[in-house]
């Protein structure tokens, strides 16, 4: 009953459940999707999509790890830093990783507040979810730039060892880097449509005309909570291994 | 408004994932830290991420209330990964094996060829 969304608000009666609702809700000779507006929808295919392609880095990574003969470099060392007089492992990476899961708190509260219909909370929230992202963009590009500068890796070679090494790191880091870079202008759009209150009035889309309403906020943040998920296995795989 | 529109939860809930992350994270960090190795650190590994991946997926997306109709596009497609993993090793261990073999610098038998 608090499920209902707005875009279906026409659908009074009873939905099935389980295998039996699979099979009436794609047999229904209507939308497949009930009771999520198509935006969402249209955002889970993109991120299934999205999904194949890290995937295949992944995949493509672990490939050249397992098949190389040159050492590996140890992400742990690499990845170390000197704080407080001592080298702590991977300290960066995990920092990074913190800096990420909280932005996925605040952005899960934003959508939350969003429905609540709270302009204000929303737009906050918002931000500080952008200027999280924006904190792990700048330290990956301290990590980038440490690396490029004082290890000497590079896309085509790698001092360290494998020089895989420094083709998988680029490849993957960087997208994901891209990914979260994108995100963070998205989130600035959407706060300010939010602070504007263009979700409150309904108001028209810049781009197709719809009236733009709070589902916007948890389409958005699907894309941020799978930017997040992405790095939970880079984290894994990449820097864990 | 009489009706409430869109996903709509109490936001305990988003807490204490929230918190279940953070903890989740720390120890796979502490895998590292703590220089767990071989099976034991594999098994570490997976377990927390799989765990993390899940808890956003079916919590801070919202998949544990979404109909059975989106959730199996989401969760079905990407089973086939598994197979393509599958393939990844076979072929890396064929290749690793192949570059052992023929261009190891140390490989006396490759020597005798020249």
């Amino acid at each position: 009953m608090t499920q209902t969304s707005h875009a279906t608000t026409a659908d009074s009666t009873e939905l099935l459940r389980g295998t039996a609702g699979v099979i009436a809700d794609w047999s229904s000779d209507q939308r497949a999707f009930k009771r999520v507006p198509w935006g969402k929808a249209m955002m889970w295919i993109f991120l299934v999509s999205d999904t194949f392609i890290f995937s295949c880095f992944l995949i493509g990574y672990m490939t050249v790890r397992v098949s190389t003969t040159d050492p590996w470099p140890n992400p742990s060392e690499v990845f170390a830093l000197t704080m407080f007089g001592e080298k702590i492992p991977l300290i960066l990476i995990a920092i990074m990783t913190f800096v990420l899961i909280t932005s996925s708190g605040t952005m899960a509260l934003a959508v939350n507040f969003g429905y609540r219909r709270n302009r204000k909370v929303t737009f906050i929230l918002l931000l500080a979810t952008a200027l999280l992202g924006a904190t792990f963009v700048g330290m990956q590009a301290f990590e980038w730039t440490k690396l490029i500068t004082e290890e000497g890796v590079r896309p085509w070679a790698n001092p360290l060892g494998a020089p895989q090494f420094g083709s998988v790191f680029f490849m993957i880091t960087g997208f994901h880097g891209t990914h979260v870079s994108i995100g963070v202008l998205f989130l600035i759009i959407v706060a300010v449509k939010v602070l504007r209150g263009n979700m409150d009035d309904e108001r028209p889309g810049f781009m197709t005309g719809r009236p733009q309403r709070y589902e916007m906020v948890e389409t958005m943040g699907l894309y941020w909570h799978f930017v997040d998920l992405v790095w939970v296995f880079i984290f894994a795989f990449f820097y864990l291994w | 408004m009489a009706q409430v529109e869109g996903q709509q939860h109490p936001l305990g809930i988003y807490f204490k994932i929230w918190i279940l992350l953070f903890v989740l994270s720390a120890a796979s960090y502490m895998v590292d830290y703590l220089h767990f190795v071989g099976w034991l650190r594999w098994f570490l590994i997976i377990i927390f991420m799989l765990l993390k991946a899940g808890l956003i997926v079916a919590v801070f997306m919202h998949m544990v209330w979404e109909r059975f109709a989106l959730v199996y596009v989401v969760i079905v497609p990407p089973l086939l990964l598994i197979v393509f993993v599958g393939i990844g090793v076979l072929e890396a261990d064929y290749t690793f094996f192949a570059r052992d073999v023929f261009f190891s610098p140390n490989n006396f038998v490759i020597e005798a060829h020249h």
